[in-house]
């Protein structure tokens, strides 16, 4: 098959999927055939595309042409093809992971939550293949709006008001900020085309650029910079499955990713340098980076925490993009996969400790390890991956990172990272270590008639295979990613060495 | 040799069909006859188009006086563009019309009401394609009479009320336009409309020609429904029918905005009404506090059709402000708004009507729950609230970006901020409905009554136009770019 076909059928498939499950769902076993295979094809479609890429070619299709010079046109390049592989490689696992939840929890809506699901995944391919800044945004929004069901999927007036929130933010963000930076864009330079070495560079003077970089920043609302987070922890009452794939992977990826592709192709490196228009983006993103780390210790709902832990780890990958050296771009590329793989294993986990245990808070489930070694042996890997010790993934990113920190001259991003990394561990570790060394409560001061259900009481109680296999199969891909992290590595290199 | 003749054609077969509605007296051959001429004139306007974009502008001298001494209809890019958008809703709403009024109005008004429309989608084509002034002023009375008919037929006794007073308003309005018109034949001694042109800046210091564009300016915007001259529209939409609101909604407004911008830059020209009177000083700030104020206002509506019509007055304020930038691409954004907001308010009008039709009743919360007793027609009113907002992938997203884009070309960031506030105030009053229909539970024993496909057909098809606009602007934006061209006096 030629690159082209792949990227059309990277984008079908995942659209078609939406029809195949909406038509199947009267029939819950076909329907999540549907998904699975959609997933599986997807895979294969993004992962045949990687060959091309690695060997230097940019495959591209060319749509429509929506607006006069401005066509709807998609191309295949190093960034975007990490980010298709991380994103449909983990629906896989995630569909699975979601049967098991959702079955298990008795969801209600289950065929809008397939669909809505789907629809989100072809957003976020035609996101990682967008050839140019419009249609980078057409699919954005396609994003966004395709999440509102799922965030909203309780029905309830908690889940109303956090798809306000949700809904509130990033449409404002994308509408008022990004749309008018894109379109000042395209009045300065003429293209929207997403170009080695940017497309701005000589034709904005230093305080516009500046001023260009923070309607971007901002825009992009999904990558939760502070003060404009609030809506990630708000998501946080979808069902488990949504947060694990949309909220740690795809949505909030797809921001940063934003965000580092147009550091790369609209500004480039250069310009964000002399001008020093990411000085303050770095700023920020590093207060957020520390403030989100503290906020996530104060926390004791175990999603709560994650999340806060998410907008910290998104912070990472825009700091990189503002030092905007070879160094801190890569390892924000590589930060992208390696959270990813690092916070859906940490999300899983959440989910089968409510799914098994019905625990939602961190205080509640002292002891717990015993009861649900693997899932908790699961969650430490993911923490220590995401800490950024070896052996897993995470290691890499935190030292590129910090290898472009020193690369920029920026010693004060240096130690921010090496005490952000601290307070990863101050609030990551102690999950894992409460469930494994405190004793769980004693029953009797439940009440009797939570005797039978005590944690201690019936030996090792995990959650349904379909949550426990795809816990395992992230967290051991934490580690694969700490001794194949050269394979990334190479994909990304050609992004700062063009 | 038919081709030759489309211009009067266009005019001449919904008039003679309007009388032999009320002939037939029943209900069901009027409508027919009715559909049958609004699919031809659809049909007709689309030849014209054709014809314009392939020859260039057509003259058609009526009963061969030639112009200037007879009445010359005359069809450029711009007049049929509007041809086009006025024909095609009409041809539309007609199908969607049986069933909704068999609803709304007693069996015995039928006849009456496809009379009525007829002649008003006689008169709006009308204006559209007229190349005299006085004419102009006359089919502008026929769609402005019929329509106050057609308001006053709602089922709710308020709709005489508003038709009252769009009755007063519009009059106030068409005698404007009317004292402009006689006062320009006044200082040139023509009415037709290339010979205005052409006859005005030899007179063009006069006090009788700045009297005459106030008058017009001024009737015309009454007409427009321009803030703060707006206050008919709201009522006038709540309370007539589903299928004249939508009809309205979609057409006499742009019409109106037509009528502005014919007069600014063809017969005073651009070089007179902007850069002699610098009428965007006017133009442009009152554009500006419709969309940020009827944006507002209508968040705070419980009666979504009226809540429509404040947004409806809200958008005319960005077709004004593109136009009022009076650039190239200021008008083009004004005039493909123009084209895709007939089309997203056409469709969420009538997906309103549907709703209506079902559940009875418009206000906020007799919609609970739509989101599963009427699937179909909820979900139309999402995508044309999406529209509305300007998501990407829809038309509302192309006109957004022009506008924004003329705006900046010119260095008004105020401007562009504003465009923009008002897309997130539009999301505020989409959401409130979606939320309503998806989120809150219907009531109990409510089950699914999707509306008659009918109506269903219809609504969808100005939704699908809405998306498809969005994503192919070849057509919309295409036309609007050939006709502000011509409007800011290059070549077409």
């Amino acid at each position: 098959m030629s690159a082209q076909t792949l990227i059309w059928l990277s984008l079908l498939i995942p659209g078609l999927a939406a029809v195949g499950i909406a038509l199947t769902g009267r029939w819950p076993n076909v329907r999540e055939a549907v998904t699975l295979t959609a997933a599986v094809l997807l895979f294969a479609c993004v992962a045949a595309l990687v060959p091309d890429v690695v060997a230097g070619g940019r495959p591209d299709v060319t749509l429509i042409e929506m607006l006069p010079g401005l066509p709807m046109r998609f191309v295949v390049e190093p960034l975007g093809m990490l980010f298709a592989l991380i994103a449909s490689g983990l629906w896989i696992i995630n569909s699975l992971y979601s049967i098991g939840y959702m079955r298990s929890n008795a969801e209600a809506h289950q065929t809008r939550f397939y669909v809505c699901f789907a629809i989100a995944l072809a957003s976020t391919m035609g996101v990682a293949f967008a050839g140019n800044m419009m249609t980078l945004f057409v699919f954005y929004e396609a994003l966004t709006l395709s999440t509102y069901p799922l965030v909203t999927h309780k029905g309830n007036e908690e889940a109303k008001r956090a798809g306000r929130l949700y809904l509130g933010i990033l449409l404002s963000t994308s509408i008022g900020l990004q749309l008018l930076a894109i379109v000042w864009t395209w009045a300065v330079a003429g293209t929207l085309d997403f170009t080695a070495g940017g497309i701005l560079s000589g034709r904005v003077s230093g305080p516009v650029a500046g001023v260009l970089l923070l309607l971007y920043a901002y825009g992009i609302g999904k990558a939760a910079l502070m003060p404009l987070h609030r809506w990630l922890p708000a998501a946080m009452v979808a069902p488990t499955p949504v947060s694990a794939l949309l909220h740690a992977v795809a949505v909030v990826k797809a921001g940063v990713f934003t965000v580092v592709k147009v550091v790369v192709y609209i500004f480039g490196f250069d310009l964000i340098r002399e001008t020093g228009a990411g000085d303050w983006l770095a700023a920020i993103a590093a207060a957020t980076l520390l403030i989100a780390s503290l906020v996530a210790m104060t926390k004791d709902n175990l999603k709560a925490r994650l999340a806060y832990s998410t907008v910290s780890q998104l912070a990472y990958v825009v700091l990189g993009a503002a030092l905007a050296t070879p160094a801190a771009v890569l390892g924000a590329g590589m930060h992208i996969a390696m959270h990813a793989m690092g916070k859906i294993t940490l999300f899983f986990c959440a989910g089968a400790i409510y799914t098994a245990a019905h625990k939602t808070e961190i205080s509640e489930m002292a002891g717990l390890g015993r009861v649900m070694p693997l899932t908790f042996a699961a969650f430490l890997i993911g923490a220590l991956s995401i800490i950024g010790l070896p052996p897993m993934g995470g290691t890499w990113s935190k030292w590129y990172l910090m290898l472009g920190a020193v690369e920029a001259d920026r010693l004060v991003m240096v130690v921010v990272l090496m005490i952000s990394s601290l307070l990863n561990i101050a609030y990551l570790v102690p999950v894992a270590a409460r469930a494994f060394f405190l004793p769980a409560p004693r029953p009797a001061a439940l009440g009797a008639a939570a005797a039978p259900a005590a944690p201690d009481s019936g030996g090792i109680r995990e959650a349904p295979l379909f949550c426990l296999i795809p816990l395992c199969l992230s967290a051991a891909g934490c580690i694969v990613l700490f001794f194949y992290a050269d394979a990334i590595y190479d994909l990304l290199r050609p992004i700062v060495q063009p | 040799m038919i081709a030759a003749h489309l211009p009067i054609l266009q005019i001449v077969v919904p008039l003679v069909a309007a009388p032999a509605c009320l002939a037939l007296g029943r209900g069901r051959a009027a409508w027919l006859l009715a559909l049958a001429v609004s699919w031809a004139a659809l049909g007709i306007a689309g030849g014209l188009l054709a014809t314009v974009l392939r020859d260039g502008p057509v003259s058609y001298a009526l009963g061969n006086w030639a112009p200037p001494w007879g009445i010359e209809y005359r069809v450029d890019a711009l007049n049929a563009y509007v041809l086009l958008i006025v024909a095609a809703i009409g041809a539309v709403v007609l199908p969607y019309a049986r069933r909704s009024i068999a609803d709304e109005l007693p069996a015995h008004q039928h006849a009456a009401f496809y009379t009525a429309f007829l002649l008003c989608l006689t008169g709006l084509l009308g204006v559209a394609i007229t190349g005299d002034a006085f004419n102009l002023f006359v089919f502008l009375e026929i769609s402005s009479l019929s329509s106050y008919v057609l308001i006053g037929l709602g089922r709710n006794r308020r709709a005489l009320t508003a038709a009252f007073q769009y009755l007063v308003m519009g009059t106030i309005g068409a005698t404007f336009i009317v004292i402009g018109i006689g006062l320009l034949y006044m200082a040139t001694g023509t009415l037709n409309m290339a010979d205005l042109a052409a006859r005005i800046p030899a007179v063009a210091h006069s006090r009788t020609v700045l009297a005459a564009l106030a008058f017009l300016a001024v009737g015309a915007t009454l007409k427009i429904a321009l803030f703060p001259l707006h206050g008919w529209l709201p009522n006038a939409y709540a309370y007539a029918p589903s299928a004249v609101t939508a009809f309205l909604a979609a057409t006499a407004t742009k019409v109106s905005v037509y009528i502005l911008v014919r007069f600014l830059f063809t017969v005073f020209g651009p070089a007179y009404s902007f850069e002699q009177l610098a009428l965007h000083n006017l133009i442009v700030p009152f554009a500006v506090i419709a969309i940020v104020v009827c944006s507002t206002v209508a968040i705070f509506q419980n009666n979504v059709k009226r809540m429509l019509a404040y947004s409806s007055v809200a958008q005319i304020g960005y077709m004004m402000l593109g136009i009022g930038l009076g650039t190239a691409t200021g008008i083009s954004a004004g005039l493909v708004h123009l084209f895709n907001h007939a089309l997203m308010k056409g469709g969420l009008f009538l997906a309103l009507g549907c709703i209506a039709l079902r559940v009875g009743s418009v206000r906020l919360e007799a919609l609970a729950g739509l989101g599963r007793t009427m699937p179909l027609s909820a979900f139309a009113f999402v995508i044309g609230g999406l529209s509305l907002i300007g998501v990407p992938l829809t038309n509302g997203f192309i006109s957004k970006w022009i506008l924004v884009q003329a705006t900046l070309e010119q260095g008004a960031w105020g401007l562009a901020l504003v465009v923009l506030f008002g897309s997130l105030l539009a999301v505020a009053y989409i959401w409130r409905v979606v939320e309503v229909a998806y989120l809150r539970p219907p009531p109990d024993g409510a089950r699914r009554r999707e509306a008659p496909l009918s109506m269903l057909i219809p609504t969808w098809i100005l939704i699908g136009a809405s998306v498809y606009f969005g994503i192919d602007t070849s057509l919309s934006l295409g036309v609007a770019e050939i006709a502000a061209r011509i409007l800011t006096g290059g070549a077409g």
